[in-house]
């Protein structure tokens, strides 16, 4: 079964059978075979065979497993989509998504696939990335543009091209488009995939990086190396601190309820039904990580 | 399906396997085979290698295998890029279906 969680999305390169073959040891919980920027223009046709084949017939079991697959008007994204979609991921993801009518257009080639080669037709789900400013401006289009969008990314590099702005650790100049996306994900009920933070060997930098995205809102995040997938699996996983605050808030509700109460408070706070819905999303959170509470796993 | 020219696929990096293909008209299927496994896998490698050869309808083909601890379906994946390379043609993914 596929992981629930996408905390974190690790690129594995096509392009090498020992990247792919090591990238199922870690502890990422999405698996991103990569068909397009890791992949050189004369290995596009090897790299395709070897996604198909580890993916179809070797695929982890344990993660979530999308594959990207090459730009949207590129001479490779045909054959791209006949290996990927045949290979059956959970999910394929598509670079620099800029309209709602690519979507559309590239979700009717899959259903075309699907039925052909025999796989429910929807099953195989979008993730869409957002790497330039026409894609931030028409993030919400895009989100709600087909009902296989399951997630949106924002690639900061490409984008901070686009807008000719520098790219940063600090991250002023995709703030706006950090929001842009993440609002239009919750606006479409859809996940939101933060940024690469580049440098690998800047683990303080990563964790204000991923600190910042989870205060946003983020689902998870894209990295680049594993060594950057422990600081971002447990910035995004709920703490213990925050699992026994959600226990006590969906306590307190309950027992206030039962008392007839119009007014529940804890620790002088009035509870209201957005922080109902934030301690259920903190335990299931929680469950899907494996969170224990006094030792303990949490029991659903 | 003809083999045109000779093709290579996969590299000589650690897990991987570097297939070169040569047309062999005439002279049926030849196979080489170098591997850091090979007392232990080599006869499981020749077997994927003229699998696939067998799928692809390729009778005529001299195969040197330069192997480096590939998984199986490295094996059979690099073969399908040598043979598609060395025959020009495009793989017909519809005929996984």
């Amino acid at each position: 079964m596929a992981n629930a969680l996408k905390r974190t999305n690790l690129y594995a390169s096509a392009s090498s059978p020992v990247n792919m073959a090591q990238a199922v040891f870690y502890e990422e919980d999405c698996i991103v075979y990569d068909l397009e920027d890791s992949v050189s223009l004369a290995e596009k046709d090897a790299a395709r065979f070897l996604i198909y084949n580890t993916v179809r017939y070797h695929r982890p079991r344990d993660k979530y497993v999308i594959i990207r697959v090459n730009g949207l008007y590129s001479e490779f994204i045909d054959e791209d989509l006949q290996a990927a979609v045949r290979a059956r991921p959970d999910a394929i993801r598509l670079p620099k998504v800029e309209s709602a009518e690519e979507v559309r257009r590239i979700s009717a080639q899959i259903a075309a696939i699907e039925k052909k080669a025999g796989i429910p037709v929807g099953s195989i789900r979008l993730w869409c990335n957002i790497e330039s400013y026409l894609g931030v401006l028409y993030a919400r289009e895009i989100a709600q543009a087909d009902p296989r969008v399951e997630a949106m990314a924002i690639g900061a590099e490409d984008l901070t091209v686009s807008l000719s702005a520098s790219r940063t650790k600090q991250g002023l100049e995709i703030f706006y488009a950090r929001n842009a996306v993440l609002m239009a994900c919750r606006e479409a009920g859809i996940a939101a995939i933060d940024a690469v933070f580049s440098d690998i060997n800047d683990l303080e930098g990563l964790q204000h990086d991923v600190a910042l995205a989870k205060n946003l809102g983020f689902d998870g995040k894209t990295v680049v190396h594993p060594r950057q997938l422990a600081a971002v699996n447990a910035a995004f996983a709920p703490s213990e601190k925050e699992i026994r605050y959600a226990l006590r808030v969906l306590a307190t509700l309950e027992e206030g309820r039962r008392q007839g109460k119009g007014v529940i408070t804890l620790d002088g706070s009035m509870l209201d039904k957005p922080m109902e819905l934030r301690a259920l999303n903190t335990l299931r959170m929680a469950r899907a990580a494996g969170n224990k509470v006094g030792g303990e796993y949490l029991n659903d | 399906m003809n083999l045109k020219k000779p093709a290579i696929a996969g590299t000589l990096e650690s897990s991987d396997v570097q297939i070169t293909l040569y047309p062999n008209e005439g002279n049926g299927i030849e196979i080489s085979l170098n591997s850091v496994v090979k007392a232990i896998f080599g006869q499981a490698i020749l077997e994927t290698a003229r699998a696939v050869l067998r799928e692809f309808g390729v009778t005529d083909a001299y195969v040197q295998i330069d192997d480096k601890g590939a998984l199986d379906h490295v094996i059979r994946s690099r073969m399908q890029a040598a043979i598609c390379r060395s025959a020009e043609c495009s793989y017909d993914w519809a005929r996984e279906d």
